[in-house]
């Protein structure tokens, strides 16, 4: 907390002892860790009151930083270049650390990434005027040194140094005495570990600071495109804290430090933290995304440079990634702002008028999201994809991520929608679907927002007494007489409370039946869709063919054989399924003792439905040689005179 | 406007015959259907899908191999062990691709030796059947062959390797038929089921380069066999044996969405094949290989509109007269006395007398024929039945004097220098003085038979004439085009008459255009000279050209009778065209008197009732 100006904890070492190394949280655990004499470990937590009386190791080595980053333990920097897990380390304090940089060559800087969840260090040394750039990858151990050429300036020397990554590369900014900002890219995975390999850098900014300050410059990485410069612009001025956009080379804003500063300069959360005369000065600051008009002054600002303003311009690019080197909570706030920032663009340009190339659009569109979706776990534009779902112009083959990413994110209402609006899913990602929308419980259900359009209330009781005649009636259409499985008839028929309870019941809840219900009415092929249903698990398949079973019987309520409601599934559809999944499945269900009785209900209604179907089609042909007979009674009317009036 | 008793006929007993095979020629946008009795028939799809030529040759279907100058036996290739069904030549010619029973052959067209056979999977719904027929073959440039089979596969082969690349199932029947649009990107196959299905080449993802076929669009316009399909660029054609002509424009291919965008369907033949002697009030009507002439029945009774009348007579039917071999008729036409009954087949012309006693008929041919009357493509009587009129394929227009059981030949209007077109359409004016004369595209010619000459020639117009009749007393000639225009142009004066340019400058009623079945028979009311009678195969009309002209907002078709509250406003909306669709299909329609009109119909359930069972399909589970 930087707001109300006073430390919220406050330790100190004993006297004589010097702090030889930043103090850091250790996010993991929530305990701080600091190292006094080089190599004395300390770590306490808020709760300590007395550094001296907390766990202390004493190490075999100097230690130059410990390094933390939320999401990961931190690690251990020794002078001499090796590094070391925190937890590794505290397992035995004494072990050997060996040296890994020659003598007389000093560590000047380092910095540690997660790229793609790895750890990735990076230290910078120096020796007779001679830079060099280590990269250790930590999950494989592979440490891969660079020299670093300074090109045609050699006699300069590096100030200060400041990094940033994105997927390939460690961006490197070094401040160099000339005043200059230059720019070394360093391969995050090398291409040959084991050479030494040499790095050029290039001119970035010129001119940012005065060639012969004193003391105090120093920089920071804000984004990709923003960094910030400690230092005096001109000789004789004052020190100033000035932003630049290096994408544009343009300043975007300064601020006069009077009192002079310590060339220590932080920025963390949206805010620049940096010592001016004796205190600590805060000072938010919030990068825009990078634009034209931004950087030409266009963009309309508030004079205070805390204020953000949305950018006019959509920029897909510039906000990848850039998040890396932030706190996990502003990345989501960014990520947040970001996915409101993109809803709004698609939603303006979903109300212009459809374009020749609207569907090529909307396609690059989703797949330009979806790119950034699995790239950043932690971006999902959900309402802006529902959006485009909704121009009916997309297709499973147009952007196959999209229900991949619904799946991991488990997003039935994605899902619903996709299964309503794709015409071309395959099998086996309705099946995946489907396992989901069955093994989802309830309550994360009550919290999404399905369509329920195709489920009807079936809990309506005034249908109760209507069912129990009309299947009467349903009989009527082949002779129960004949019915072989008499004895489960009787079975039933012992306990017809039993059945008319069970029947009337919906055996899922209605969000559940509405998803279950627009896996019934996507498109399948027995043939790609049977494999995958047997890896459903039993309980699972019970539940659907309950639900199924329950359709069919609401089904045969009436005589026209539909449910109620809007776009409810079909009786073919409910009778396929049926069979689809009886078929993956038999060995299993049979072996249930719970799914005994459903089994029995559902050979009842097969039958029932063999039977339905054969007198159909004697009713077909009874209507045909009707109809013949129609037809030769007509022929009968060869010939009439009638009389006609033409008005 | 009138009342009218009419003699309502159902009992012509015409069948269509099956579609077997049609043809697309993109130069000419027209095409080509020959029916399984041997005609063949071209339409031309720029004049309203007008039906301009039919040819009847000897009823057989012979395969030639065809040079430029002869035809000519080249090469014997590689024995086949089965009948080759069916033959596609690579677009360069080098080789060719030949559908068999259970395999595809591939040859090479030089050397005469197969490069490949390619064997089709007999499997059917995982049954295997006896025989897999190839029923089609296509040959693409790039080397694909597209096969389509009697297990319902369209399958797609490399004829390089000889491999199969790609296998669609799309019906439970045969998949008889296959064509290709010219620029490869489209085809289109039929199935025994009626089913007509789109394919097309369309990028795997949008942006690819990469390619594949696809089946987009299924049509299910026919009830049985699609035996043949055709491919224009703009249209999908279907026929087969459901005797129906199907047109089918693409909706992704037609600019301009209006009426040419709708689907057509060709049923009855756009000309005619009944003519009737008013005088006896008979009915000649024509079939394939023979012609029937019935006698119209008769009542005392009278009635108020929409009434049946009881019959004091049925219809007779006379005289059943068979060709003699397997040759169709072309044409045929009986005496408005009803004493004479002519038709001609692709290589004979013959004439009948009949003399009639009481309830006996008998019939008397006329021999030795001259050897120019042997193929008229159009027969015609003068009205008091002392001439007789054909138009031979040959383009002469012969003059025939009958008197008594015998004839003369007057004379023959030879066509005109530097035209080969021969006349298909006859029309003589009740005075008999005047003959006009139309071909397909040229303008009607007009000649006067008392001086033997030609009189006038009405100016050519774009579109083919589909009907035309020479007006009694006025002698004006009413002319309908496939592009529903009527003319009438007057032959004494050899110009239009001033009605017909009214009309031209007003023009048609949009409805009125937008019919697609041509007008195929004109007559005129003897005792009111304003009255034209014409009709097609779905309306019948009187045009009153003594009433105002409909415009586009006043209702062309008001089949309701006047009320009183509403006689004001009918009498202000009055207009010249008077409509009747209660006769339909109606093939033909005439005045027998000034109060009787006879309508021939052809219901489309009897025609049904008369082709083969189509593939029985389940409605009721699987």
């Amino acid at each position: 907390m930087v707001s109300d100006q006073k430390p919220l904890g406050s330790w100190s070492v004993k006297q004589g002892q010097i702090i030889t190394c930043p103090a850091v949280c250790n996010f993991q655990t929530r305990e701080y860790i600091v190292v006094h004499d080089n190599k004395v470990l300390r770590i306490w937590n808020n709760e300590d009151v007395n550094l001296d009386k907390v766990f202390k190791a004493t190490l075999s080595a100097e230690v130059y930083r410990i390094l933390s980053v939320q999401g990961t333990e931190p690690l251990v920097l020794f002078k001499e270049g090796a590094v070391r897990g925190l937890e590794a380390l505290l397992a035995d304090p004494q072990q050997k650390i060996e040296t890994v940089i020659s003598d007389e060559e000093v560590i000047k800087w380092t910095k540690f990434f997660i790229v793609f969840r790895h750890p990735v260090l990076i230290f910078i040394t120096e020796k007779h005027g001679n830079y060099f750039a280590y990269v250790q990858m930590f999950n494989s151990r592979i440490l891969t040194k660079y020299t670093l050429l300074l090109g045609q300036d050699e006699n300069s020397v590096i100030e200060s140094f400041t990094a940033s990554v994105d997927r390939k590369f460690i961006s490197l900014m070094s401040l160099s005495s000339d005043g200059c900002i230059y720019e070394t890219l360093i391969p995050i995975r090398p291409t040959d570990p084991e050479k030494n390999q040499t790095l050029v850098r290039s001119l970035l900014l010129k001119a940012v600071v005065s060639g012969n300050t004193r003391n105090g410059v120093a920089l920071t990485a804000l984004d990709q495109d923003h960094i910030a410069v400690l230092g005096s612009p001109q000789a004789a001025s004052k020190e100033c804290l000035s932003v630049w956009n290096i994408k544009f080379q343009t300043l975007q804003t300064s601020k006069e430090l009077p009192q002079g500063t310590s060339g220590q300069l932080w920025y963390y959360g949206e805010n620049l933290f940096m010592l001016h005369g004796k205190s600590l000065t805060v000072i938010p600051y919030k990068c825009e995304v990078s634009s034209l008009a931004g950087a030409l002054g266009k963009l309309k600002h508030g004079q205070d440079p805390g204020t953000h303003v949305m950018p006019r311009f959509v920029n897909w690019e510039t906000p990848q990634g850039c998040g890396l080197g932030f706190q996990n909570s502003e990345q989501s706030r960014r990520i947040e702002d970001s996915e409101k920032h993109i809803e709004v663009e698609v939603r303006k340009f979903l109300a212009l008028k459809q374009t020749p190339d609207f569907h090529t659009v909307i396609g690059d569109t989703v797949t330009g999201l979806l790119e950034r979706c699995k790239a950043e776990p932690s971006f999902y534009p959900r309402n802006c994809l529902v959006q485009l779902i909704q121009t009916h112009v997309l297709s499973y083959s147009l952007c196959p991520d999209l229900m991949e990413i619904a799946l991991i994110k488990k997003d039935v209402q994605l899902l619903q929608l996709c299964l309503q609006q794709f015409p071309d899913i395959p099998e086996s990602v309705t099946c995946a679907c489907l396992k989901i929308f069955l093994s989802i419980g309830d309550d994360s259900l009550q919290e999404t927002d399905v369509s329920m359009e195709s489920v009807f209330d079936y809990s309506n009781s005034v249908h109760d007494e209507k069912m129990e005649e009309q299947t009467e009636i349903l009989q009527n259409g082949f002779s129960p007489e004949e019915d072989k499985c008499s004895n489960c008839d009787q079975e039933l028929n012992k306990k017809p409370q039993d059945e008319t309870k069970e029947s009337t019941s919906c055996p899922v809840v209605p969000k559940r039946a509405a998803l279950l219900n627009a896996i019934l009415h996507s498109a399948y092929s027995e043939t790609f869709l049977l494999p995958h249903l047997k890896d459903i698990p039993a309980q699972h398949i019970t539940l659907f063919l309950k639900y199924l079973y329950f359709l069919y019987l609401k089904c045969s309520e009436n005589a026209t054989m539909t449910l109620p409601g809007i776009n409810p599934p079909t009786l073919n559809q409910i009778m396929d399924w049926i069979c689809l999944l009886l078929d993956a499945n038999f060995t299993v269900v049979v072996m249930m003792p719970e799914a005994k009785r459903l089994l029995i209900n559902l050979y009842k209604l097969v039958k029932s439905q063999i039977s339905v179907y054969s007198e159909l089609n004697k009713i077909e042909v009874s209507f045909r040689e009707l109809q013949k007979l129609n037809q030769e009674k007509n022929n009968r009317g060869l010939y009439s005179i009638e009389v006609l009036e033409l008005f | 406007m009138g009342e009218f008793k009419v003699h309502r006929v159902r009992f012509f007993n015409y069948v269509p015959s099956g579609i077997r095979c049609v043809a697309y020629n993109n130069q000419s946008n027209r095409l080509a259907v020959s029916r399984t009795d041997g005609t063949v028939e071209v339409y031309n799809l720029s004049a309203n899908y007008f039906q301009e030529k039919v040819g009847c040759e000897d009823g057989s279907v012979k395969l030639f191999q065809i040079t430029p100058d002869k035809i000519q036996f080249e090469r014997n290739f590689d024995r086949q062990k089965s009948r080759i069904l069916s033959l596609s030549w690579h677009p360069s010619g080098t080789h060719i691709a030949a559908g068999s029973i259970d395999y595809i052959s591939v040859f090479d067209v030089k050397s005469g030796s197969a490069i490949h056979k390619m064997i089709v999977d007999r499997q059917h719904m995982g049954v295997s059947k006896r025989k897999c027929i190839v029923w089609g073959v296509a040959f693409l440039s790039d080397g694909t062959v597209i096969s389509v089979d009697s297990a319902g596969k369209v399958q797609f082969w490399d004829s390089a390797t000889g491999t199969l690349v790609k296998s669609h199932l799309i019906a439970n029947a045969d998949v008889q038929s296959i064509a290709v649009a010219e620029q490869e990107d489209s085809f289109v196959v039929g199935t025994a089921e009626g089913t007509v299905f789109h394919f097309q080449l369309v990028p795997v993802t949008s942006n690819s380069s990469e390619k594949q076929w696809v089946r987009t669009k299924p049509f299910q316009h026919h009830t049985h066999d699609v035996r043949t399909v055709a491919h224009s660029p703009t249209a999908l054609i279907s026929g087969g044996t459901d005797t129906h002509l199907v047109i089918r424009p693409l909706m992704e291919k037609v600019e301009v969405k209006n009426y040419d965008a709708a689907l057509r369907k060709i049923t009855f033949p756009h000309r005619r094949l009944i003519s009737c002697s008013k005088k006896r009030q008979l009915l000649l009507f024509q079939f394939a290989h023979h012609l029937e002439l019935w006698r119209l029945g008769s009542t005392v009774a009278t009635g108020k509109n929409g009434d049946t009348l009881p019959l004091s007579k049925n219809a007779d039917h006379l005289l059943h007269l068979k060709t003699k071999g397997p040759e169709n008729i072309i044409c045929s036409c009986i005496s408005p006395c009803g004493s004479w009954i002519a038709y001609s087949t692709v290589s004979r012309f013959f004439l009948y007398r009949l003399n009639y006693e009481h309830d006996n008929i008998s019939l008397k041919r006329v021999s030795k024929m001259p050897p120019f009357l042997r193929c008229a493509l159009q027969i015609l009587f003068s009205e008091d039945s002392t001439k007789l009129f054909v138009a031979s394929n040959q383009g002469a227009l012969h003059i025939v004097q009958l008197s008594g059981g015998s004839f003369k030949h007057l004379h023959a209007f030879q066509p005109q220098s530097g035209t080969v077109e021969a006349m298909c359409l006859l029309a003589v004016s009740s005075d008999g003085n005047w003959l006009a004369a139309s071909g397909t595209s040229a303008g009607v010619h007009v000649y006067n038979v008392k001086q033997l000459k030609l009189h006038c020639t009405v100016p050519a117009y774009n579109f083919p004439v589909t009907a035309m009749a020479i007006a009694p007393n006025t002698n004006n000639l009413v002319i309908a085009h496939s592009d529903q225009q009527v003319f009438e142009y007057s032959i004494p004066d050899k110009q239009y008459t001033d009605w017909s340019r009214t009309v031209q400058k007003q023009g048609f009623h949009h409805l009125w255009l937008q019919r697609d079945t041509p007008i195929t028979h004109i007559s005129f009311h003897p005792k009111r000279p304003m009255h034209i009678l014409l009709h097609d195969a779905y309306m019948f009309c009187i045009i009153d050209k003594s009433l105002p002209l409909p415009n586009d907002k006043t209702l062309l078709y008001n089949p309701f009778p006047p009320t009183n509250e509403s006689d004001v406003v009918r009498r202000r909306t009055a207009h010249a065209f008077k409509i009747s669709k209660i006769y339909k299909p109606l093939l033909f329609m005439d005045l027998l008197d000034e109060r009787t009109l006879v309508a021939v119909e052809r219901p489309l359930d009897d025609i049904i009732a008369q082709l083969p069972p189509p593939i029985k399909k389940k409605k009721f589970g699987t």
